[in-house]
């Protein structure tokens, strides 16, 4: 799993059947630091993510089995809503909220 | 999944017969602003999608799961059309 911020929403009315009433949050992925690394892309949502919120998504297939059985053509999913985490390497803790 | 912009069609004739009958795009990942970035790709259409269209790209093995697309050799699929991209951040 990678850590990212959720930076945005994307709506499309044309999609995939198996994507109706599926949130797509646009997330940048981010480091230990809270920087930006990497490219934005576009995630399925499972948890209740929202704007500005700090979430730890998965990529690969696995993206679709919060909704097993159902096959959503996922390849990006939110699984989890971060309320903080700590960087134990220099003793400092990074506290989001 | 990644954000693109289709440029063109991909035509094959010779092909591996699973992909027979499924239309073949040429697609440009744009970032959220819609600048072009990265390398072009070639994606298997599953919602008619046409030249100048951004859309939604699904890659890797999950790409197999769009519909219809079940056993077939496929890693990039366009399973949707982009209304609006809103970037709050």
């Amino acid at each position: 799993m990678q850590l990212a911020r959720v930076i945005g929403d994307v709506v499309a009315t044309v999609k995939d059947p198996n994507f109706d009433s599926i949130k797509l949050l646009l997330v940048q992925p981010i480091g230990a630091d809270g920087q930006d690394v990497g490219r934005a892309l576009v995630a399925v949502d499972s948890v209740g993510a929202g704007v500005g919120e700090t979430v730890f998504f998965v990529r690969g297939k696995e993206a679709s089995f919060p909704w097993h059985p159902l096959e959503v053509p996922a390849d990006a999913g939110i699984v989890g809503i971060v309320d903080h985490y700590t960087v134990a390497t220099d003793s400092t803790q990074i506290r989001l909220r | 999944m990644l954000l693109a912009r289709i440029v063109g069609t991909v035509v094959a004739t010779r092909k591996d017969p699973r992909l027979v009958s499924n239309k073949l795009l040429l697609a440009r990942p744009i970032d959220p602003k819609g600048k072009a970035e990265g390398n072009y790709l070639v994606a298997i259409d599953t919602v008619d999608a046409g030249v100048g269209e951004t859309v939604l790209i699904v890659s890797g093995s999950s790409a197999r799961m769009a519909s219809g697309m079940k056993d077939t050799p496929v890693d990039a699929a366009v399973v949707g059309i982009i209304d609006n991209i809103d970037v709050s951040e």
